[in-house]
């Protein structure tokens, strides 16, 4: 703790003093790892044990930049430690083995890894690890700084890394969505914050609709749709993005029908879920080096009400249906850490989008007061950087899922209006943010009420103000002014 | 006698005992460590006995515990890996695909390859690095061709 990585005057220097942790049981790996690190210039420990590399950096919360672990350790499994080291710390992982078996190397990346090497290492391959810092540091620097230091990023990005490779820069953990949109969405944040989103209107939807059937759901191709819609002005990226939110929209749709059967009362309870998770980062982040489980429970008394949390596992196991594994219930237990570490997981098959996005859209409904409570808990509670950056990102993971609401209630009503029903009066406050939506279709509440299978009237009429007030409170906080651009890269989460 | 250190480095890639990875190694080396290599080296051997001993016994076991033996077999392909031990980590390779298919003969004729490219292996080297010592600092690491 102490010195911030980010902040420090170090980062002038930016990769040299990249604080590394190499964990490899074997003596001879980590002696010549040792080396090969300190020639790169970085700062390195090693460490021989993951439970020792655990430990170490549960003390020193903020002492380390990156982690780079072999995978097969007596003590704990390689994955075990990577898994951890993600939830915990949220540091990037770099895992290395002599094995390069696919399913290996598959398995290293669903459990989180943002690299996977193969032993024998070389000089070479460890010049550029930094890479998984910066790219972190890009997705940070946004969340607390402002643009200017996104457009210097871009900037730099821009001059030094042109390769048609370099958007993979940006697609960090998150292999699903397309890779050219994270490019254009910084383009558009940096250069026109708050109105760069593109408004799906009804007609566009439409003709987008009309052009995926026409072409045809398996064979479809964000060129291809584009091109068949005619809309001059519509960029690729814009199709890509919506046709992902399309895609994921109807294997919603399907899972809906098919957990339908299931009932309305575990739905019901997953609504209060969010309480819990979207609480328990503030805290996780902000008091140090707190196991995660004491931390869950020391917040039940600080920010939510009690009764409402245990109610989680079994939701979520009717939720997700029978495909839905133990892990993923356990997952859920942790808290937010894994929803997001699950958008960074978007290759598992076991974590379809679907299931994400069921995860996320019944969470609006009682969230936001939770989370500005957090929110205001940690600036409190933590003046020092790190504290920032984490409430920071957690808040902008929170407008995430403000934003994957969005996009449920906006596909939503899209789907309404194409099947001409709809009447209601709830999604005139949103209107105001998104002015056109007041035309396709207003009955999204209604369907969201619908489609999440819960039948308390009550709970609908909430989502809109609740939204509306987090934007409105936005600017009391020092990190949201980008926040709120962070939104539209909430979307390429999924 | 830096032409000779050379030549011998050579013959050790000319007959397969060492590869590539040797030579990243001395490229590390500085001076802060102007023996790495053979520091390394060292280590190496000084850890894998208890490694060697482990799966000694392992091999004594009926039946054959394919699963440690390849765990094992992993973990010291890993550490010949580091230096570029290319024959040990050929016969390491091997014994795996005899634990894959559960080859108990396989396996034990295996080790014992391993177990002689092993020790030539150490034999070579130490006489090597004795040279190499005698020989002086190399300015640069030479790239064999």
């Amino acid at each position: 703790m102490g010195s911030s990585g980010f902040s420090s005057p170090r980062s002038d220097y930016f990769p040299a003093g990249l604080r590394v942790l190499v964990v490899d049981d074997d003596p001879t790996w980590l002696k010549i790892l040792e080396k090969m690190l300190k020639k790169c210039n970085y700062e390195v420990t090693i460490c021989n044990l993951a439970q020792e590399a655990l430990d170490l950096l549960r003390e020193r919360k903020d002492g380390f930049d990156l982690v780079i672990s072999d995978v097969n350790m007596p003590d704990m499994d390689g994955f075990k430690l990577l898994e951890l080291v993600g939830l915990e710390m949220d540091l990037p992982v770099i895992m290395m083995s002599v094995d390069g078996e696919t399913s290996r190397v598959m398995k290293g990346v669903q459990h989180g890894a943002c690299d996977y090497l193969l032993k024998p290492i070389r000089m070479k391959e460890l010049r550029n690890i930094w890479q998984h810092v910066y790219r972190k540091r890009i997705h940070e620097v946004r969340d607390i700084e402002g643009h200017e230091s996104i457009e210097e990023l871009y900037m730099m990005r821009n001059g030094s890394e042109k390769s048609s490779d370099d958007s993979y820069l940006f697609s960090g953990g998150d292999p699903i969505s397309g890779k050219k949109r994270k490019d254009s969405d910084i383009k558009s944040d940096s250069s026109s914050a708050k109105k760069s989103r593109l408004v799906w209107t009804v007609d566009l939807h439409q003709k987008f609709v009309k052009a995926v059937n026409q072409i045809g759901l398996d064979k479809v191709g964000p060129k291809k749709v584009r091109d068949l819609m005619g809309v001059s002005w519509i960029t690729r990226e814009n199709v890509a993005s919506h046709l992902q939110k399309y895609r994921l929209y109807l294997s919603r749709l399907q899972k809906e029908n098919e957990v339908k059967a299931t009932g309305n009362v575990c739905l019901q309870n997953s609504t209060i879920l969010p309480n819990e998770s979207n609480a328990a980062p503030g805290n996780v982040k902000s008091t140090l080096p707190m196991p995660m489980t004491e931390s869950k429970k020391a917040l039940y008394g600080d920010v939510i009400d009690p009764p409402k949390t245990n109610t989680s596992g079994i939701s979520f196991g009717h939720y997700f249906g029978p495909k839905s594994e133990a892990k993923i219930q356990n997952q859920y237990s942790w808290g937010p850490g894994v929803s997001f570490m699950q958008f960074k997981q978007g290759q598992n098959p076991h974590f379809q989008s679907g299931h994400m996005f069921d995860y996320v859209h019944p969470r609006p409904s009682i969230k936001e007061p939770d989370i500005q409570v957090t929110q205001v808990q940690s600036h409190l509670t933590n003046s020092n950087s790190f504290g920032q950056i984490s409430c920071s990102m957690w808040g902008t993971k929170n407008h995430n899922l403000d934003q994957y609401m969005f996009d449920y209630l906006e596909s939503s009503s899209q789907r309404n209006s194409i099947h001409g029903t709809g009447s209601s009066s709830a999604s005139r406050l949103w209107d105001e943010e998104f002015n056109s939506f007041s035309s396709r279709g207003p009955n999204a509440t209604d369907l969201l009420e619908e489609s999440i299978g819960c039948s308390n009237q009550e709970f609908v009429p909430q989502v809109s103000p609740h939204l509306f007030d987090s934007f409105n409170l936005d600017c009391e906080y020092p990190c949201d002014p980008v926040e709120y651009p962070m939104m539209d890269q909430g979307l390429h989460i999924l | 006698m830096q032409k000779q250190l050379a030549k011998m480095k050579q013959s050790l890639f000319d007959q397969g005992y060492l590869d590539e990875q040797f030579i990243q190694l001395e490229e590390l080396q500085d001076d802060a460590n102007p023996n790495f290599v053979e520091e390394v080296v060292t280590l190496y051997y000084r850890d894998s006995v208890r490694l060697v001993q482990n799966i000694e016994q392992a091999l004594e076991k009926n039946p054959l515990d394919f699963a440690k033996l390849d765990s094992y077999m992993h973990q010291f392909k890993g550490s010949s890996s580091s230096f570029g031990a290319k024959k040990v980590k050929t016969e390491c390779t091997q014994f795996r695909d005899h634990c894959r298919a559960g080859n108990a003969d396989g396996c034990k004729r295996t080790f014992q390859e391993l177990k002689k490219e092993y020790a030539t292996l150490k034999k070579k080297l130490e006489v090597y690095f004795q040279f190499a010592r005698q020989a002086g600092p190399v300015e640069k690491a030479c790239r064999p061709k």
